[in-house]
Order: structure tokens, then sequence, then C-alpha cells
């Protein structure tokens, strides 16, 4: 139906966004994200929606909360810096139970670190967007149809599970251009209805509040805990992962995101070679596909990332030891050369013969 | 027996549940004014409120309309999106003055400065109520709390802030007032205040903000009257009652009006005056 | 001929490489093959060097950034030297004469030198020379057909300017017979 087009990744992540009924964006300037907030400033007019660039990540995060807790579809965007100022809110949000979309286009760091592409915020992203006891959904595009395509379906993730969800996507796929096919525009009275959301009484109900405060610690052990059976059922229900070559591979490398597109080039020329190597692409960080990394019977793994090897855990706690778990990584902002893990499959694939 | 007539009740805004204020606190006196003012515009149904972190932090179980919790320092922010999804509604923020003058300062200026239409009550007793006493950013000289134990010094503790003057000069800003309510006369003067915050809203003139000069007894360690006299005595010279900003007296429809006027010279602004 | 190419752009802020690499990123597109578009961000971008990769391919494509190009158009001495070096062996180098002077030393490539400013400035096409070495560029590989690059620059072109669209086919004009 939609027309192929040329995009960027961080275009897409907006115009999906907006075909998924986000009509609320909050953002602020960020070095490799700004397209998506330029996109937005342009276009959520054209849509009746509001784009309001915010004094501050923090101000933006806790308008999402606003607009979140008012029911709407609403996002935010920012690149790895700003997404640590982002962090209390996004707390607040998993505490008060509010669905929201959160993009991250990483880049190096610690600190200011560079504006180049990274992954260097898994562990952040998968285990501490923020204080208290909390996950959400972690999706890793690597395409920019998948950036499209999962920014799309972060909505109804969002709505379902009420949870914020976060797109983890770097300066690499922000920036680049693809062919990209878009999804159906929803209709805005086709979304889900929120009982819970302020909205107005209208006089008709009881009023609704929207709170992440339990003084009870009996109370908010409760919450807790219902929360965590919500966590369980996006692990049973929401995992994606791209499986490549593993059926008979003796090497499975393990990438996500930018890695994963320099990874499965090196496999194609090493499966030139003879090698017997394949590819699992986690989609999703959180809930993280275990399932399908225990399932290979890979005499040793690879992990190949933009970071100083945040995900080897994860591919080990997976593999629970039955091989080895390797890593291959380059940080800051350095893009991993297809040839350079190439030589770390083959160099892998010769200790193996021995 | 003759019936009687019910000559004064608790606002249907405000719902019957005990509150956690201490004796003698004025936080109840102005929720209640708020309730009422929600009330008199028969628009509970389509209020929403943002309450702080502080002494109101329990405030969403007071009020009948739908509440929101926000972070510390962060309800014009959340505000400002409610307002930007429900442009017809009542939207107000209830905010301390560590909430608002120190943690929340940028949200409160930028929220100020955009002219969102909202409105925010903002209770300034001098002191971090809710932690225990500490030094809060309206603190005056040389008064003891439990974290300026020797007096804040303002040599480096630095001085309090005068919110209401800070903001004045921003041109988003449509209404300004400091009352307090430690008299039937006084608080007739804070409710005429905070009803013409929500007026503002209903005609679009801008962002308001109501200042209530306020009390601690608790942490201050007095009894609710000395807690007032002190008030009088020490903290109404720092803080003078009045109006601060009032675009519509100045002769302005509203913020926008009133902005253009200030610019006339920019070309920029001038240039774009129809669209105001 | 080149039909998967995987080439870099490269130039000063402004002198449109990165419209150029679009051109061929779109020509890609319209021959539904595979296609990725990266440029260089940030503050190399503010006043100095802007390049970008583009790849077509029939293959799905790893990394976006070209690392060892099969073609390169620079516009500028510093991008010149710096990309020339990255080349690989039988690429085809594409650069302005008029602001190049080629010092490397290699002589596994095909280098192709032309007056692209020149040529625009003299036929009234005001910085169109990125154009010029594009039409260059097309001549010595074939990247897509012919009538494709129309196309391209059709999509290309923004809607607000269509008078664009035939001086922009000119400069591919002149560039190939150049």
């Amino acid at each position: 139906m939609s027309e192929k087009v040329l995009m960027k990744g961080n275009e897409a992540l907006a115009e999906a966004a907006m075909l998924a009924g986000c009509r609320f964006f909050f953002g602020y300037p960020i070095t490799p994200q700004t397209e998506l907030a330029a996109y937005m400033s342009k276009h959520m007019p054209k849509r009746e929606g509001v784009y309001l660039q915010a004094e501050s990540e923090v101000a933006a995060i806790n308008m999402v909360y606003g607009a979140a807790a008012c029911g709407k579809r609403t996002m935010t965007s920012s690149s790895s810096p700003g997404i640590s100022l982002k962090t209390e809110g996004i707390s607040y949000l998993a505490g008060a139970d509010l669905p929201a979309v959160i993009i991250n286009v990483q880049r190096g760091g610690p600190g200011l670190g560079s504006i180049q592409p990274s992954q260097s915020d898994y562990w952040q992203a998968t285990r501490a967007m923020g204080h208290g006891d909390f996950f959400l959904p972690v999706y890793a595009p690597s395409t920019v149809q998948e950036m499209a395509d999962l920014a799309y379906a972060a909505f109804d993730v969002a709505d379902t599970y009420r949870t914020p969800v976060v797109i983890l996507a770097d300066g690499m796929l922000g920036q680049m251009m693809e062919p990209v096919v878009m999804p159906a525009e929803r209709a805005l009275d086709d979304l889900p209805a929120k009982s819970w959301a302020t909205d107005g009484t209208h006089g008709k109900r009881p009023h609704n509040v929207v709170n992440s405060l339990f003084l009870d610690a009996d109370a908010l052990n409760a919450k807790n805990r219902e929360r965590f059976e919500r966590y369980a059922q996006i692990e049973r229900n929401e995992v994606r992962v791209e499986e490549y070559l593993v059926d008979d591979a003796d090497i499975v490398v393990v990438a996500f995101g930018a890695a994963a597109r320099i990874a499965r080039s090196a496999i194609n020329d090493a499966r030139a070679k003879g090698i017997k190597v394949g590819l699992i692409r986690p989609i999703t960080l959180w809930p993280y596909p275990k399932e399908a990394i225990a399932a290979c019977n890979a005499q040793a793994f690879l992990v190949v990332e933009m970071n100083m090897g945040q995900m080897v855990e994860d591919v080990q706690l997976a593999v629970n030891g039955a091989a080895p778990v390797e890593f291959f990584g380059r940080a800051g902002g350095v893009i991993p050369r297809p040839d350079e893990v190439l030589a770390q499959i083959e160099a892998l694939n010769e200790r193996l013969g021995d | 027996m003759a019936e009687m007539e019910c000559v004064f009740e608790r606002p249907k805004s405000l719902l019957p549940v005990v509150t956690n204020y201490c004796p003698g606190c004025t936080h109840g006196i102005v929720e209640r004014l708020v309730a009422e003012c929600i009330d008199e515009f028969d628009r509970e149904g389509e209020t929403v409120g943002v309450v702080p972190v502080g002494c109101s932090v329990m405030a969403y179980d007071f009020f009948g309309c739908d509440m929101i919790e926000a972070a510390h320092g962060r309800a014009p922010a959340v505000a400002t999106a409610v307002k930007r999804v429900f442009p017809d509604y009542l939207v107000f923020a209830y905010q301390g003055d560590g909430d608002l003058a120190s943690i929340g300062m940028a949200e409160t200026i930028h929220a100020a400065t955009r002219g969102e239409n909202i409105t925010v009550i903002f209770i300034n007793n001098a002191i971090y109520g809710m932690t225990g006493g500490q030094m809060a950013p309206t603190s005056l000289p040389h008064q003891v709390t439990q974290t300026s134990p020797y007096g804040r010094n303002p040599a480096y503790a630095g001085y309090p802030i005068r919110v209401c003057e800070l903001l004045s000069s921003l041109d988003g800003v449509a209404y300004l007032e400091r009352v307090t309510v430690d008299s039937p006369k006084n608080v007739r003067k804070a409710k005429k205040a905070i009803k013409r915050g929500f007026q503002n809203q209903v005609d679009k003139v801008g962002y308001s903000l109501i200042e209530v000069v306020s009390t601690c007894p608790t942490n201050w360690g007095m009894t609710p009257e000395e807690s007032f006299a002190w008030m009088r005595e020490n903290m109404l010279p720092y803080y003078p009652l009045g109006v601060y900003k009032d675009v519509q007296a100045d002769g302005f429809a509203n913020v926008a009006e009133a902005a253009a006027a200030r610019a006339a010279a920019c070309p920029m602004v001038s240039g774009y005056a129809e669209e105001a | 001929m080149q039909k998967e190419i995987q080439a870099v752009l490269a130039g000063f802020g402004g002198q449109g490489t990165l419209f150029a690499g679009k051109v061929i990123a779109y020509a890609g597109l319209l021959e539904d093959r595979e296609v990725s578009w990266f440029p260089s961000y940030g503050p190399e971008m503010r006043g100095g060097t802007a390049n970008c990769s583009v790849t077509v391919s029939d293959e799905p494509i790893g990394s976006p950034l070209v690392t060892d190009p099969t073609a390169v158009i620079a516009m500028n001495q510093p991008s010149y030297d710096r990309f020339v070096m990255e080349a690989r062996p039988g690429a085809v180098i594409v650069y302005d004469s008029d602001l190049i002077a080629p010092t490397d030393g290699r002589a596994d490539l095909e280098k192709v030198g032309i007056p692209a400013s020149k040529i625009a400035q003299d036929a009234e096409l005001g910085k169109l020379a990125n154009i010029v070495l594009l039409g260059k560029l097309w001549d010595k590989t074939g990247f897509c057909e012919r009538a494709t690059l129309d196309e391209a620059i059709r999509k290309c072109v923004p809607p607000t300017k269509p008078h664009l669209v035939e001086s922009n086919k000119q400069a591919l004009e002149m560039g190939m017979s150049a």
C-alpha cells in the first residue's frame, strides 16, 4: 500500500510513531537524534499534533508523563547523555504504569563521550533506566525498515502492558537512509481505550489518580509483585529474535542493532570460506531471547558489539556454561569493520579445530 | 420543625477524607479555596490537578477531580502536557517552595515564559516541611532551620528567591499575586486571586501564579498563632503582598498582546502582530 | 562497469556531495535494489568536510559505512587525499580538476579529473559541479540504467524547486560527455 521511499532512520522513527497514533512529542536537541525532533516539528502541526521543545530532557520526559497520564500516545527521543537525564522520569512512568515510547539514538560514552554511533547504553536500557524495581521492553532495530516497524509496534506493546518502551537505536541507524515502506496509519478513534487515564471525570466516575507513591510498604510490595507478573507475561509473549544460518553452525555470533549488520557481512564472508557460522540477533534486548541462544548446538559463541562487551553476560547466562563465550567490540563510537569481525571468526574457528 | 438552610459545607470538589496536614497548617485552607473555585466554575469533571513532592504530596487523594502526582519539581512540565492534551480543561499545579523554586525552577520559568494557560498555586512557607524542616530557597536570611542551624548565612547560603518578582519579567505571564491566609479578610483575598487564576484559563489569558505566604508551625517550632505572628513580622516585609503582574489591568486581552506591545520596536514581533 | 557500487562522495559542506549521493541511492531504490546512504555528521560538518557513503547492491547491506570504496567523487583536496588512499584497487576516482591536484602515487585506480566547477559555471548551472561529477561517475561505472538516473533526479529535487530538475539533468549530460 505505502510506497517504498528512502528515509533516514531518525525520520522513519518519527513518521512511524505518528502513523501509530502518537500526537504528543516532547524533545530537546541532541546529536545524533536531531532529525527525529526536526521531523516531528515539521509534521506534527500538519496532523494537529503537538511538538514541544522542552527546556531540558528532564522537562521533556515529564511532559511525556503528563500526556501519557491523559491517555494519549506520546513519545520523546534523545541520545545517550540526554537519556541519562530522562531516567528519573522513566522510573516514574514505570511506577505509575504509564505507556510511553522513549527513543535512544545512542552515541559513545560515558560523559559527553562522542557523537559517533555506539551501543554503550545496553546496560542502562536493560538494567537501570532509573531507580527502583522495574524492567521495560527494549527494542533494537537493525535496519531503517525495522526502525519504522518497531517504533510502530512499541506503542501497542506500551498500551497492552501499561509500560514505557525503549527503542535502542544508534547514530548509524539514525543517520543512514535506506528504503522503507511505512505501516498503515492508525485511526485515532481506533486506539485502545484507557479507563485509568486522567482525562476528566465528566462527573461520571470517581476521580482517577496517576501516581507512583505508595507510602504503605505492603501496598508497594503488592504493586511491584503485580507489575512483575506483567513482566512475566511480556517475557512469554514479546521476545523477538532473528536467526541466520544457525542450524548447522559451529560458531554462533550474537549481535544486535548496527553491530548485527556488520556481523552478518562477516558471516557471509566466513561461510564463503567454508566456516560454519551463524547469527543470533536479539531484536528485544529485554525480554532477552534466552531460549533461542540456549537451543544452539554451537561449539562457541562470539558476541559482537559497539561497546566493551555489555551483552556478554546475558549470552553467558543463556549458554549456561555449555560453550565458551568470546567477545569482539569497538567502543567510543568506532564502527567495527566486517573484515575485523571475519578475522575474529576465523581465529575462533582455528582454535576450535585444535 | 423548620427546614434548616445549609450555609457552610465542604466544597463538592474536596473529597470527604482526612488530610495528612499538621494542626495549624495552611495547606488545608488553600486547598479548600482551590476546591471552592472549581465548584464555582462547575468544572470538576473537566479539571486535572497536578501535585508536587512535599507536604502536599498526598493532595491527589483530597481533590475530587482527576489528579496526577508529579516528580519533585516537575509539576509545571506535567501540567503543560495536560493542558496541551486538553486545552479547554482547567489545569492547576499545586507546589511548595522547594518543589517550585529550587529543584523545579527551570520547569517553573519555562512554563511561565511559554505562557501555558495553567494556574499554579505556590505555597511559600520558607521551609522544607515534609522532610523535617530544612532550609528552603525562600528561607529568610538568618532563619534557623535543620540545615541552617546557625541561621541562613547569605554569605555562603545565598539569598532567598522572590518568585513573583522573578517571574514578573516574563512575557508569558498573565497574572501574579502574592497573598496570605492569616485572617478571614486575607483568606477572601486569596480566594479572589485563585479564582482569577482559573478565570484566566477560561479566558486563555496566559500563565497565572498565586503565591500564598504560609506557615509551618511544626517545623518552625511555634503554635499556629505564633507562626502567623512570625510570618507577619518577618516574611511579609521580605515577600510583600500584592499583584505583581496583571496584563489585563495593563489593558491587554492576553499575554500575546502584552508581549507584542512590549517589543513593538522589534520587527520580528511587529511583523507577526496579527498572529497574536 | 560496476553494478554493485560502494561509493564515497566527499567535499566541503555546501558543495552538494550529500545530495549527489542521495541521487545514487534513489537510483538504486528505483531499480528495487538494496541501498544505503550514510552521511558524516556533527561538528565536522560545520564548515569542514562533508561526505557520505552510498552502497547499491543485490545483497542485504551490512555496514553502511564504506571503508574501501569502489568509487569516489572528490570535490576538494583533503577529501581526495583521504579517500583515494582508502579506495579498493580498480576503483573509479572522479574529481574536480579545477580544485584538486592528484599527488598520490596509486597506479591501480582509474582516476578521472574533469573541470566540473568550470563546466557548471560556463553553462550557468550555478553550483551543480556535484552533478557534473556524478554524470561522469555514471559514465565510468554505469551504476544504474540511464533513464533511472533522470528519474532519481526528479525524486531528489525538492518539490518546492521543480525548476532545478532540468538544470540537474543538463549537468548530468555535461558530466557524461566531459
